[in-house]
């Protein structure tokens, strides 16, 4: 198979499939279709709720609320937020990703992976760690530090998948044309890193937006952290939805920007041909300072929030509840594999869609799954706490409300992985095993859902990962007496019960690395999307 | 052991329920009824909506338990936002009982007509001071509002005489509080019951320009104790649940009772009470008895809360200023109003 076979745009951009006359869908596939547009309906429930609401409130009201002068604090601390970490995400990730990809650093197979890891660190047990190692940590610049320390493996895994698939052939003109090897870094690496970065850094940014934990507990004023104050103090208050309305507003910004600035030239490799081990670039009298900054790098990131959460954990030791964190842990791993099976179940015909039909429509289907998964589980949980409680109050505050809340939040994660999964196994396979006389059906089942098995379970591991830290939908939308290790820990933590947190930490943690160690190869493997 | 049990067979429906959620887009099947039956119809268990200290109510479900085989699930959160959550559900809420730290969501309950009658037997347990004339719910426990000062700057001479004094313009800066938790919205819903809502919203006006907030009022007394502020306005328990374990937080820190009358010498009254749409009334009401009977109330008074045990005559924790001592300021906990406290605080731009 040639690469190119595997060559989907991140999202979004017409695969090779799309071009010219466009094939009729059979029968089989409407029902598929069908099913994509009720669960792209169903995704849209939360921004139907914040706008349902916001005309509820009348204009006036809506108003006054959102035009205070509390609203422009919060606006300009999460706006100052976004302006400053992203950057220091792209410039952090894509400097790792280039050290250890394209460079002759000692140990690059290490880093690699340790560069990674921070993401098995959720952002608020991060955000504990520093807190109780410098206790005066407050404000943006706090916020700016564990942001950026949890978030930029979000830049650097991708960045790190397109060096490694880049085609050397290209740097290799650029220097036997003459230049130098920073230019032919920013004018040739750089520029086909342009997907990797642009949707790292919405991917940073949403998640700065979404973030609650971790800047509540550094006293870090955003929208959401506000939108849960207020919501705690009134459940379902006017004032709390107008908050999320302009969240929202943000959000819908920030896909725009990424979308304008993904541009829409074509990075993959055309035709076939083989591609060149990459050059690496010899390091030199840099090579001591760049291990000593990756160092650095990962210890604040990775080592410092380790080393508080084990040391906690040691000074409990003895007092430890096991019967209280057991039943955690277990609740945690059902609604993380319940959640990650259905979801990518959920998305599999939306994905099927947007490879073999690619339209503006399946476009427009993707879109709305992206919108709500931009949202903070708290806006999503708001919606389901008041549609489920007025219009089917049987499933209120049951499991299945939690998962269908963790699979609008995280679809995406697995559409991004489904959609190069499915790419990678073309239509022609799976015509060819029916010209073979397997009927379509099974052929279906043999050839394709085969060949998509690894992209699946990369993207379920992704959205196991978003659900073992999710804190806020869980919190709202659990049935009674659920306690998952995230909603423990926050409850401890909250206490500011360093030892008693600390085990719910080191769990979190413990659960989620074999998971980012997955996504880390898996995204190795599907690298040149 | 039960809970989890539970839990997984509520993840095995979830696959169902939300494949069920998402293939009728947005008009759910009324598949999973796992919730319904947690409430335990007619099986004898309940549900508790619980704000208290998680720990305390535990002590209290445990040995409830025990002594009559009734089995009790527990939902925890705040005081206003499970409030507001019953009020929401209404008729079809899950809880069985609720418990609060402060009175303002009692009342808030208690207005939208949703609580029983506690039974004569609850009510004769706790005195009248602690409890509302109408008899909707009771008070369980009780808590002082407190200046924490750092004593390695300041002495009691250099305090204010009244919480309103936080308001002056040399206070600026140097105080801290916790404005979203429910502990401080009660203090500020007795602010405006004693003084009224033009100087309330003064105070929190200059509160918003005066004060630090807060997550929580141990993180508060952590501040102060750090030396990042010199006072926190918070309740008087969390000293004392520091010193009791390591008083690393509270080392550099004194207590100062306003007494006096003074609005900072409120003593908040932790409320409970039974839900009328409760389907297993019996055992809620009996629950409410422990909890304010002797056992109950000896429970609180051993616990590791610090909070004002005030019913069957048990005495407060030895480690505590007497209640008689503390000068509180009349305050019928039924008109604590917590819905115009948020107003004004979102109005001051506290929320």
């Amino acid at each position: 198979m040639t690469t190119d076979l595997s060559a989907p745009q991140v999202s979004g951009d017409t695969t090779t499939a799309g071009r010219g006359k466009r094939p009729r869908p059979p029968f089989g596939v409407s029902a598929v279709g069908i099913l994509a547009v009720l669960t792209a309906l169903f995704s849209l429930l939360p921004l139907g709720y914040v706008i349902f609401m916001t005309g509820v409130t009348g204009w006036d009201t809506a108003v006054t609320l959102v035009f205070r002068p509390r609203v422009g604090e919060l606006l300009l601390n999460t706006v100052l937020l976004i302006l400053i970490t992203v950057p220091l995400c792209l410039v952090l990730g894509v400097g790792g990703a280039w050290l250890v990809e394209r460079t002759g650093l000692r140990g690059n197979k290490w880093w690699a992976v340790l560069l990674a890891a921070p993401l098995a660190v959720p952002a608020f047990v991060n955000s504990y760690a520093w807190v109780s190692a410098v206790p005066s940590l407050e404000g943006l610049w706090s916020g700016v530090l564990i942001a950026t320390l949890s978030y930029f493996p979000l830049v650097y895994i991708p960045a790190a998948a397109a060096l490694s698939r880049l085609d050397p052939a290209i740097e290799q003109s650029a220097a036997s044309l003459g230049l130098g090897a920073w230019r032919t870094f920013f004018r040739v690496v750089l520029p086909q890193l342009r997907i990797a970065m642009t949707g790292g850094a919405l991917l940073v940014a949403l998640h700065l937006l979404a973030e609650y934990g971790a800047f509540a507990m550094i006293r870090f004023d955003t929208f959401t952290t506000a939108i849960m104050i207020q919501y705690r103090s009134t459940f379902n208050g006017t004032a709390g939805n107008m908050l999320a309305s302009v969240l929202v507003f943000f959000c819908l910004i920030l896909l725009l920007l990424e979308g304008r600035s993904r541009g829409t030239a074509r990075y993959a490799r055309v035709g076939s041909g083989v591609q060149g081990k990459a050059l690496r670039l010899p390091l030199r009298s840099y090579q001591l300072p760049a291990q000593l900054s990756l160092l650095a790098l990962t210890v604040l990131a990775f080592g410092l929030p380790l080393w508080v959460v084990l040391r906690w954990t040691l000074a409990g030791a003895g007092s430890w509840p096991a019967d209280e964190f057991i039943p955690a842990l277990l609740q945690t791993l059902g609604y993380g594999l319940a959640g990650a099976a259905v979801t990518i179940v959920v998305g599999f015909p939306m994905a099927f869609l947007a490879v073999r039909y690619p339209s503006w429509f399946s476009k427009a289907l993707e879109l709305s799954n992206y919108i709500t998964s931009s949202m903070p589980g708290i806006v999503v949980g708001l919606a389901f706490v008041t549609v489920s409680i007025r219009v089917v109050p049987g499933v209120y505050q049951t499991a299945g409300v939690l998962v269908a809340a963790y699979v609008l939040l995280f679809l995406p994660r697995a559409l991004v992985n489904l959609r190069s999964g499915l790419a990678q196994a073309p239509k022609e396979l799976e015509e060819a095993a029916q010209s073979l006389g397997r009927p379509p059906l099974l052929s279906f089942i043999r050839v394709t859902l085969r060949l998509t098995a690894p992209a699946a379970a990369g993207g379920a591991a992704l959205v196991f990962l978003g659900i073992v830290n999710e804190l806020t939908a869980t919190l709202l939308l659990s049935p009674n007496g659920t306690r998952t290790l995230a909603t423990q820990f926050w409850s401890k933590s909250s206490e500011i019960d360093y030892v008693g947190a600390a085990p719910y930490a080191l769990l979190m943690i413990l659960v989620s690395a074999p998971m980012t160690y997955l996504l880390f190869q898996q995204s190795k493997k599907a690298a040149g999307q | 052991m039960k809970i989890r049990s539970h839990a997984l067979a509520g993840i095995a429906l979830a696959a169902t329920a939300a494949l069920g959620l998402s293939a009728c887009g947005g008009g759910p099947t009324p598949a999973a009824s796992g919730s319904a039956s947690a409430g335990g119809a007619g099986s004898g268990e309940i549900t508790v909506y619980n704000a208290q200290h998680e720990d305390l109510t535990q002590a209290w479900v445990d040995a409830f338990t025990k002594e009559t085989g009734i089995k009790v699930t527990v939902r925890n959160g705040e005081d206003p936002e499970m409030a507001n959550q019953i009020i929401q559900e209404g008729a079809a809420s899950p809880a069985d009982v609720f418990l609060t730290e402060n009175s303002p969501a009692m009342a808030q309950v208690e207005n939208a007509g949703l609580f029983a009658d506690v039974d004569q037997a609850t009510v004769a347990q706790v005195p009248a001071n602690f409890r509302p004339s109408t008899n909707k719910w009771t008070g369980i426990a009780a808590r002082s509002t407190v200046l924490v000062y750092d004593k390695t700057k300041l002495t009691e001479d250099k305090l204010p005489k009244s919480m309103l004094d936080l308001a002056n313009p040399e206070w600026k800066g140097r105080w801290g509080a916790s404005p979203s938790g429910a502990d401080f919205q009660a203090i500020v819903a007795a602010l405006l019951e004693l003084k009224g809502e033009t100087a309330t919203k003064e105070w929190l006006k200059a509160m918003k320009d005066n004060s630090k907030a807060y997550k929580g009022n141990s993180t508060a007394m952590k501040a102060v104790n750090a030396g990042e502020i010199d006072a926190a306005l918070i309740y008087h328990y969390y000293y004392f649940g520091d010193q009791a374990k390591t008083g690393e937080n509270s080392k550099n820190v004194s207590q100062y009772y306003f007494k006096n009358q003074d609005p900072g010498a409120f003593l908040s009254v932790s409320g409970g009470g039974v839900l009328k749409s409760s389907k297993n009334a019996a055992a809620a009401q009996e629950f409410l008895k422990f909890v304010t009977g002797k056992k109950g109330q000896e429970i609180l008074q051993k616990g590791t809360s610090f909070e004002y045990a005030i019913a069957s005559d048990v005495p407060a924790n030895d480690k505590l200023v007497p209640v008689k001592d503390l000068q509180a300021p009349t305050v019928d906990p039924a008109k604590l109003n917590s819905e115009k406290v948020t107003d004004l605080m979102t109005e001051a731009g506290l929320l």
